[in-house]
């Protein structure tokens, strides 16, 4: 991976993005390619219907190999977040809010809590998805207050 | 030759100075702290027969038994996880020595990871380090969230746990200043001599906004940690007393990982410090009550709150009102982290605190308890555990 340069010339339309992009392996990928086409996915038994998060390639309830790639609701709440003041997150030009999201389906992740002040955030507050850009023109998906 | 089964004991510790620029090898900072484990134990480096040390550490096996002039190595392995890992080398050397495999298990850790690397500084360059076995699922993760740090997992897994019970920054201020009035009195803690007070930690900047400050986390520390372990049998005839590993056990459940452990089904309590504790007490027959002191991993403050509940010295959500009330207090209920712990000591990735173990049993800690005589330790790393005991 190369090293960002976030200076962008004067004539650029626009900044270019500089989050990190998400470390892609094969089991996960279907994840993050979804995102990138601002689409939010996850994994469920073909078999026993469990829902499973970070991605597997094998049920641990019944041991089904057949996986499937459905649409999540993009809904949940806040179960847990903090601010990262110290050191500056690399690619962040403010601290991000970093939050343990509770989905509907039963399932958890690591994201940010966008389009919310650092004194608004509270824990179990109902939230929705979105997608911010990351470097090297891939998408992440991010939560934003839900009413 | 036959088998049976042998109780195994610790015979020896070694420590280099704990410092922030050691200014040389890690392999040399390994060579030191186990000559000086066996020069404790009283036995010669060229016996040694196993050797343990973490999947992180940089020392290789082979060039560490070359400065040791190792006969005969019979069994390596390595521990997986991190710091979280620290008393699972005691859990395999114990099983390595019960099973008759063994008669001299070095564990050893060694790092500049102040001067030559500091963990949390790079996320690129830690993404070129993904790799399984090392704790590093909170890359794949977290990193886009820019959760790059250990504070900033820690964070958010005391997150949950610190609003469910209302515990505060300024309760974590007692473990934190605890801990550095005993690292005031332990020459070899870096901060020997300089107690903080409660003001003091809350004064300090805040590393995770609202959970940790800078004294609420862990140092960063070159140095390193050795422990030999032998037969109780051969240990008794050695030079030191010999310190008993009465039980140990780790202990990983369902959806749990190190650090970055948002996944299990309750993230106010630390389920794989209560799988070791479940196993450890019904191991040894023991119970909280009978430990007399407790060397637990304090990468970060919250986490010896965790520990206490987990392992049963204080019910859910209370660990803030012991620590308080003086309970990990030389005097106290229940001593804690007495070398002044991975905050006031040194972070040896939990190794010096568990050799702190040792000498509370020995009786020759700077800060010895004294009000009852120390049968039993317990030492925790979050997802293994030990219980040394007094023989």
């Amino acid at each position: 991976m190369s090293t960002p340069t976030d200076q962008a010339p004067a004539a650029s339309a626009a900044p270019k993005p500089t989050r990190i992009p998400p470390i892609v392996t094969l089991d996960a990928k279907f994840f993050w390619d979804a995102a990138d086409q601002e689409q939010f996915v996850g994994q469920k038994c073909c078999d026993c219907g469990l829902f499973t998060f970070p991605p597997r390639p094998m049920c641990p309830q019944c041991f089904s190999l057949n996986r499937q790639i459905v649409p999540l609701s993009g809904r949940g709440t806040v179960l847990g977040w903090t601010i990262p003041r110290h050191p500056q997150p690399f690619g962040f030009k403010e601290s991000p809010i970093v939050a343990v999201i509770q989905l509907e389906e039963g399932i958890r992740m690591v994201s940010n809590v966008v389009g919310v002040g650092y004194d608004e955030i509270k824990a179990d507050m109902p939230v929705e998805v979105a997608f911010e850009p990351t470097m090297n023109n891939h998408k992440v998906p991010v939560f934003r207050p839900r009413a | 030759m036959t088998r049976k089964f042998t109780d195994a004991a610790i015979a020896g510790i070694g420590q280099t100075e704990f410092s922030k620029a050691s200014g040389r090898s890690e392999l040399q900072l390994a060579a030191e702290c186990a000559k000086a484990a066996c020069d404790d134990a009283g036995i010669s480096p060229h016996d040694i027969d196993g050797m343990i040390t973490f999947t992180i550490d940089n020392s290789d096996e082979v060039n560490l038994a070359r400065c040791l002039g190792v006969k005969d190595l019979a069994y390596t392995t390595r521990i997986p996880g991190g710091g979280a890992a620290a008393a699972a080398t005691i859990y395999q050397a114990m099983a390595m020595v019960n099973a008759g495999l063994c008669n001299n298990v070095l564990i050893w850790r060694a790092m500049n990871e102040r001067s030559q690397y500091r963990f949390g500084q790079n996320p690129q360059q830690q993404q070129m380090q993904y790799q399984s076995g090392n704790g590093t699922g909170s890359l794949l993760w977290c990193v886009p969230y820019g959760a790059m740090t250990p504070a900033s997992w820690g964070a958010l897994q005391a997150a949950r746990y610190m609003h469910t019970y209302g515990v505060t920054n300024r309760d974590l201020a007692y473990v934190s200043v605890q801990q550095r009035a005993y690292a005031a009195k332990n020459p070899a803690a870096w901060f020997y001599g300089k107690p903080i007070t409660i003001e003091d930690h809350q004064n300090s900047k805040w590393i995770q906004e609202p959970w940790l400050r800078l004294l609420d986390c862990c140092q960063e520390s070159d140095g390193g940690v050795a422990i030999l372990v032998t037969s109780l049998e051969r240990a008794r005839d050695l030079k030191q007393p010999p310190v008993k590993i009465v039980g140990a056990t780790q202990s990983i459940p369902y959806n749990v990982e190190v650090i970055s452990n948002y996944y299990h089904e309750d993230l106010t309590e630390m389920p794989e410090a209560k799988g070791v504790a479940k196993r450890l007490w019904a191991m040894t027959g023991l119970k909280p009550s009978d430990m007399q002191m407790a060397a637990l991993y304090d990468a970060f403050t919250p986490h010896v709150l965790l520990q206490l509940e987990a392992f049963g010295f204080c019910k859910p959500g209370e660990a803030k009102d012991f620590v308080k009330g003086g309970g990990m207090a030389i005097d106290g209920a229940l001593p804690v982290n007495t070398n002044g712990g991975l905050t006031g000591e040194a972070y040896i990735h939990g190794m010096n605190s568990m050799i702190e173990g040792v000498r509370q049993i020995r009786g020759s800690s700077y800060n010895q308890v004294t009000r009852r005589t120390v049968e039993h330790v317990l030492i925790s790393s979050g997802m293994a555990g030990a219980v040394l005991e007094k023989a």
